[in-house]
């Protein structure tokens, strides 16, 4: 099908961008339209005006400082994907992003975009959650930032007003903010390559000289309405030396989630499906970390 | 409300300016307005992988692309893959592995094997079938395409003008 008529807006700057934001009332934003696109195409979404923020200038940067990284809302997946300083630093983007769609749709596809359009399984939010990352939001009023933990609110509804525009994200460099001894690991399971994850889990852990767990950021997606932080997970590894036995517990937790059940997998399944690729990420991040200098 | 937009696109090489409502796809621009009909409209949302073009050498679902974003863009589609040859060495490949049957997939699976290809020389067969697991082939079993994208993978190389397509800028 086709869309329903629009007002189409092309900004080419931030001012411009947030002003158009503030006047129109009924306004979405297209960033790469990769699901945006479909939905009016199938006439779910029928907006009175369309802001593309293709042209606006300034928000598709990668910026690797010496403490943090900071990725600009339109920078696109396949930029996140092929970037080797980013990776060196933070390799779970790479990782997580060749689970994420298809090449065509990764060269249109944003950050910033698969953040707002915020679909339970989608593997970018589950990412910035596990990287403590915080949102920038900006509107014609000034900036505020929330935190990644804080960005869903419910079924796909970001934490972001109407007349707010997301411009992108800001974290801690992993590498220098735990220490040598950091490892990340993410991994998914799917029904085909490039849907949306049953589960998936994105990791971060560091490590003392005595192999003790400092840090751990255990991230799921796909097992509920959102994506989450599994705390109980995560307080079961720090202040441990994290052996086979204490990981198969935390990952045990998975099991106390709500899950949710659609057309694709029972809530119970999602659950098992979560325990234990849970295990195994979180063993493969513990080896990583061990494995790196100290 | 019908707003229109006046575009100036490099389609196949050639500069074509056209005024387009806003909410024509980059597909129905293609197909209605320049009767470029090679590019084939198979889902219009993004899961088949038909309508796949290249802008300004990447791939992109033209069905989630407005023509209006087109704009200041160079497009290829299969009409431009091989420039003044009748056949690219990829559409010649496709063509002695028998990669197709009703052809309703062939535009995108060879938009997409071309920036693919172009980026990965010498690819390996899973990575090939990764590369074209976002077009959807009814006919073939994706076997004899695979095969085509193997075979025609040194020809492009050693061609080294990627089917006659301009290199992608970042």
């Amino acid at each position: 099908m086709k869309p329903s008529p629009f007002a189409y807006h092309a900004p080419t700057t931030l001012a411009e961008t947030l002003d158009l934001l503030a006047d129109l009332d009924d306004a979405k934003l297209l960033a790469g339209g990769q699901s945006l696109m479909p939905m009016m195409n199938f006439r779910y979404v029928a907006p009175e005006h369309l802001i593309d923020l293709n042209q606006v200038a300034g928000l598709d940067r990668i910026e690797l400082g010496e403490k943090y990284v900071r990725l600009g809302a339109m920078v696109r997946q396949r930029s996140l994907l092929t970037h080797d300083a980013l990776n060196a630093c933070c390799p779970l983007f790479r990782e997580a992003l060749e689970w994420v769609g298809h090449i065509a749709t990764r060269n249109r596809g944003t950050l910033g975009g698969s953040l707002s359009h915020l679909d339970p399984a989608a593997e970018l939010p589950v990412v910035c959650m596990a990287l403590n990352a915080e949102v920038e939001i900006a509107s014609s009023e000034g900036q505020r930032t929330v935190q990644a933990t804080q960005w869903p609110v419910a079924y796909m509804l970001p934490n972001i007003d109407e007349h707010e525009l997301l411009i992108g994200i800001r974290f801690a460099r992993p590498d220098t903010s735990f220490g040598a001894r950091t490892g990340m690991a993410f991994s998914e399971f799917a029904r085909r390559h490039g849907d949306f994850a049953l589960a998936a889990v994105a990791i971060v852990v560091a490590l003392d000289d005595d192999d003790t767990v400092t840090h751990a950021s255990v991230a799921l997606g796909g097992v509920d309405d959102v994506p989450l932080r599994l705390s109980a997970a995560e307080e079961l590894l720090i202040g441990r030396r994290a052996d086979a036995g204490v990981v198969t517990t935390a990952a045990r937790a998975a099991l106390e989630l709500p899950g949710f059940e659609d057309v694709h997998a029972s809530a119970t399944y999602r659950r098992k499906v979560a325990m234990t690729l849970l295990e195994r990420t979180l063993s493969t991040a513990l080896m990583r970390a061990r494995e790196s200098q100290t | 409300m019908n707003q229109t937009w006046d575009v100036t696109v490099s389609v196949n090489g050639a500069p074509v300016q056209a005024t387009v409502p806003v909410r024509q796809s980059l597909a129905d621009f293609l197909r209605h307005t320049l009767e470029l009909t090679g590019t084939h409209v198979g889902c219009e949302h993004g899961v088949c992988g038909a309508c796949t073009v290249l802008l300004d050498g990447r791939s992109v679902r033209s069905c989630l692309t407005l023509a209006v974003q087109a704009n200041g863009h160079s497009i290829t589609t299969i009409e431009g893959l091989a420039g003044d040859a009748e056949l690219g060495p990829l559409q010649q490949a496709f063509m002695d592995q028998h990669a197709l049957q009703c052809g309703f997939c062939t535009p995108g699976m060879l938009a997409t094997l071309t920036e693919f290809l172009r980026e990965h020389p010498a690819p390996t067969e899973h990575e090939v079938r990764l590369a074209i697991s976002g077009n959807l082939c009814r006919c073939t079993g994706y076997e004899n395409i695979v095969r085509a994208a193997l075979q025609a993978a040194p020809a492009l190389y050693a061609s080294g003008t990627q089917g006659g397509v301009p290199g992608a800028s970042e």
